[in-house]
């Protein structure tokens, strides 16, 4: 396929992977700050930012209602709900015959929807209806993508952005909340410390599943082994690494191309990683290194995917 | 069956004038004309508010489909749905018939005339037409004298735009050869009618056109260079920001082939290549919505940035195959349009079926005159415009306009022609809850490769200002589904 294409695809699925991300982190933040006890609204709001990826301008004003309209609506800040379904869409344009009508019909829709004035007033009314009509409209694109497109090169590198994103924003969700879930005070059964760790298990849509394979006893460890190394839940970062591997090596195997080993060689680095370490000698390590080195591994597998896939020189292609 | 059909139909009228335009539905007595009762019985028929009804959820699916066009000169991105009106516009099948063979017979003309001018230009030294109004055209291309073009086809994708005049007559407005768009309307207008009007297409017996894509697909397969059984075949786009991109992305995706911009090409050694995440690959035909001017910056505009460097000469040596050729716009040039009957007579010794409209070529002295005495009530067309700009339309003009346009002609008179303002036809439009009448063009779509295809219909345009004879879409003009009958 087209580089641009796979380019425009792979960005496309990114994008929406992160607004989707940003509405759950906003909604469980929002939730979190109807208890009084715990952290302040300033450092909740201040640890949201960090872990959508740190926005300097995105300042605490105090006024929560309009932190949130903004990371909603604003159509510049790199986080905000709108800036991304933008993205997202206006990379589905540009490759508007490559994605099936129903693709194309539900993120126009999606558009539509958080640009309409309808939902400005109903975020008013009503917070939560709001964000999960959002999030609602994200998981019906992604249902008809995997049910109405090929699954060929080009859902593959949709496949690819989606779980690249994820266990990229997943490290650094987990990098800030990780010195947090050890300073709270150990194994004391106060309702708040209970609400802050389901909160970060919610951010991932991780309770329900964590309780299904450890109950609802939470503890810090549990939910770092949980959210790092669980091979079945999806939104887990050595599921979301299981899905990129997959993902390349079906792009690989589809073009006539010899897979270039580096980006082999780095996406076999980053799984066993995941898959060969217990969550005993991470902690008794450093979690935060460990937790940063997946975000750069994360990084060079995109920079190795864009050298050879998409921003190759043409000398060398000409070459082979 | 009603008991009074006639009385339900009455109540439909809005403003609705009958004068010596012709009118698509009705008599000049007011009677139905034959063909389109069926039409009105059925809206007749229909409760209070359900055409209303309908409009709103073709439209609402306009919307959602993303079939939409962007409008120039104003915030960039200013994206708008295709304005659409309700009802089709009927054409029956005798009607048919003789457009089809006249616009066959015209562009296998044009076709001629092309290859002749590239090649010996034997027209110009037969004097049929002047020597001067040919190379004086912006859109003449010299680097394609002496150049072969695969099968000698110069147009393979036309659209030529009807009116039909009082008499109920088909003439031909102009020929559209280099970039003709609009197809995706038509397609989608019709695939928006058979969900609206279910029963009543059925009844109808309308032909089909769903098939362009794939005919388009085997017009642009049968030019492909010798030596490539195989071709691979692409769309190029000149990208989002281009006021057709819904309509190549909507093409590229009907027929299976890849869309490409200008950075997805490379050549090297004259072979086309475009990037793929396997590497480069060969690029046989490219079916081109790229003005020629944008197309090469090595031979044509430096500055553009939307072509591929290189592209002509891999063209040149017959290593690609580019559709429509480069320089085609001369045969569509507004001045040579007056000289198409004679072209047609030169190269086919036969009557042009389809008249042209009688136009004023300005260069010459004697009808220069008369055409700035009687600017009010002529319209004067710059002949390198197209989409209704550059335009001046006596009868409604001002006299500050005339003036600007008088002083304009007789600095340039190669660059205006001028024709009579044309009353052209009327068909019922959906205004409110009622039926007006609005004047309508007709584009249909030609493909030529190995021979001439035309799928029956095309796109019926609307100049939906009441009173207006404008009927491009960035002047406030829509469409209509057109059902050719069987």
């Amino acid at each position: 396929m087209l580089s641009r294409v796979a380019d425009s695809l792979y960005w496309m699925s990114r994008y929406l992977e992160r607004a989707e991300n940003t509405v759950r982190q906003l909604d469980v933040t929002m939730s979190l700050m109807l208890d009084p006890g715990g952290a302040s609204a300033e450092t909740r709001w201040q640890r949201l930012v960090s872990s959508l990826g740190g926005a300097p301008d995105l300042e605490w004003n105090g006024d929560m209602d309009a932190m949130a309209r903004t990371l909603i609506f604003s159509s510049v800040h790199h986080a905000s709900v709108t800036f991304c379904v933008n993205g997202a869409r206006e990379n589905a344009r540009q490759v508007r015959e490559e994605i099936s009508t129903e693709q194309w019909d539900r993120l126009n829709r999606l558009y539509h929807q958080i640009h309409s004035p309808n939902t400005q007033a109903q975020f008013g009314a009503n917070i939560n209806d709001a964000l999960a009509s959002i999030v609602d409209g994200i998981h019906l694109f992604k249902g008809v993508s995997d049910t109405t497109m090929i699954h060929g090169q080009g859902w593959q590198f949709i496949r690819l952005g989606r779980y690249l994103e994820r266990a990229y924003s997943t490290a650094t969700l987990l990098e800030v909340f990780q010195p947090e879930l050890y300073t709270l005070p150990e194994r004391e059964h106060s309702g708040y410390q209970y609400l802050e760790q389901v909160g970060l298990l919610r951010c991932c849509t991780a309770f329900e599943a964590y309780c299904q394979v450890y109950t609802a006893d939470l503890s810090a460890d549990r939910i770092l082994e949980f959210l790092l190394l669980n091979r079945d839940f999806p939104h887990a970062i050595r599921y979301s690494v299981d899905g990129i591997m997959s993902a390349i090596e079906s792009i690989q195997r589809t073009g006539g191309r010899r897979p270039p080993e580096e980006l082999t060689a780095g996406i076999g680095r980053l799984h066993a990683m995941l898959g060969y370490t217990t969550i005993g000698e991470i902690l008794a390590s450093d979690p935060a290194m460990f937790l940063h080195t997946i975000r750069e591994q994360c990084m060079r597998i995109h920079e190795l995917v864009y050298r050879y896939y998409v921003q190759y020189s043409i000398q060398s292609a000409l070459t082979i | 069956m009603s008991t009074s059909p006639q009385l339900d139909v009455e109540a439909l009228y809005g403003d609705y004038p009958l004068d010596h335009a012709f009118d698509e539905m009705r008599e000049s007595s007011g009677e139905l004309r034959p063909h389109y009762r069926a039409l009105a019985e059925t809206l007749a028929r229909l409760p209070q508010d359900e055409l209303q009804r309908r409009k709103q959820s073709a439209e609402l699916s306009f919307l959602t489909q993303g079939i939409t066009f962007t409008v120039y000169g104003r915030e960039e991105g200013t994206e708008r749905i295709f304005p659409y009106d309700l009802l089709p516009r009927l054409i029956t099948a005798a009607e048919w018939d003789r457009i089809e063979r006249g616009l066959t017979q015209r562009i296998t003309a044009l076709n001629h005339f092309l290859r002749d001018i590239y090649s010996d230009a034997k027209i110009l030294a037969d004097r049929v037409v002047p020597r001067e109004l040919v190379y004086s055209c912006k859109h003449y291309r010299r680097q394609m004298r002496g150049l072969q073009v695969p099968r000698n086809v110069y147009i393979t994708v036309i659209g030529s735009d009807l009116l039909r005049l009082s008499t109920g007559e088909f003439v031909v407005l102009e020929d559209n050869l280099r970039v003709p768009s609009g197809v995706s309307y038509m397609l989608t207008n019709r695939r928006v009618m058979k969900r609206t009007f279910p029963h009543l297409f059925h009844s109808y017996g309308v032909r089909p056109i769903e098939h362009y894509p794939q005919l388009l697909l085997s017009t642009l397969r049968s030019l492909a260079p010798e030596g490539r059984p195989e071709p691979n075949i692409v769309l190029l786009t000149p990208g989002v920001f281009n006021s057709a991109y819904f309509e190549h992305t909507y093409l590229a995706r009907q027929m299976g082939i890849d869309l490409v911009e200008g950075r997805d090409l490379v050549t090297h050694d004259n072979v086309v290549y475009m990037r793929t995440t396997d590497g480069l690959k060969r690029v046989d035909v490219i079916y081109r919505r790229v003005d020629d001017d944008f197309s090469d910056p090595l031979i044509f505009r430096s500055d553009s940035i939307l072509g591929c460097a290189g592209l002509f000469n891999a063209y040149r040596a017959g290593n690609v195959t580019v559709t429509n050729a480069f320089g085609t716009g001369l045969a569509d040039d507004k001045a040579l349009y007056a000289y198409v009957p004679r072209i047609i007579r030169y190269y086919l010794a036969e009557e042009p079926i389809l008249p042209n409209v009688e136009t004023f070529v300005l260069t010459d002295e004697k009808e220069r005159k008369h055409v700035l005495a009687n600017l009010d009530k002529l319209v004067v067309k710059a002949v390198g415009e197209s989409g209704g700009y550059g335009m001046l339309i006596g009868p409604q003009s001002t006299a500050k306009q005339r003036q600007e346009f008088a002083v304009q002609i007789e600095a340039n008179p190669r660059n205006y022609i001028a024709q009579p303002t044309l009353d052209f036809s009327r068909a019922p439009c959906l205004i409110g809850n009622q039926l007006e009448p609005r004047h309508v063009d007709l584009r249909p779509y030609i493909l030529f490769g190995d021979k001439v295809n035309i799928v029956p219909g095309g796109l019926t345009r609307v100049a939906l200002e009441k009173g207006s004879l404008v009927v491009n879409s960035s002047q406030g003009g829509g469409s209509k589904d057109t059902w050719v009958l069987q």
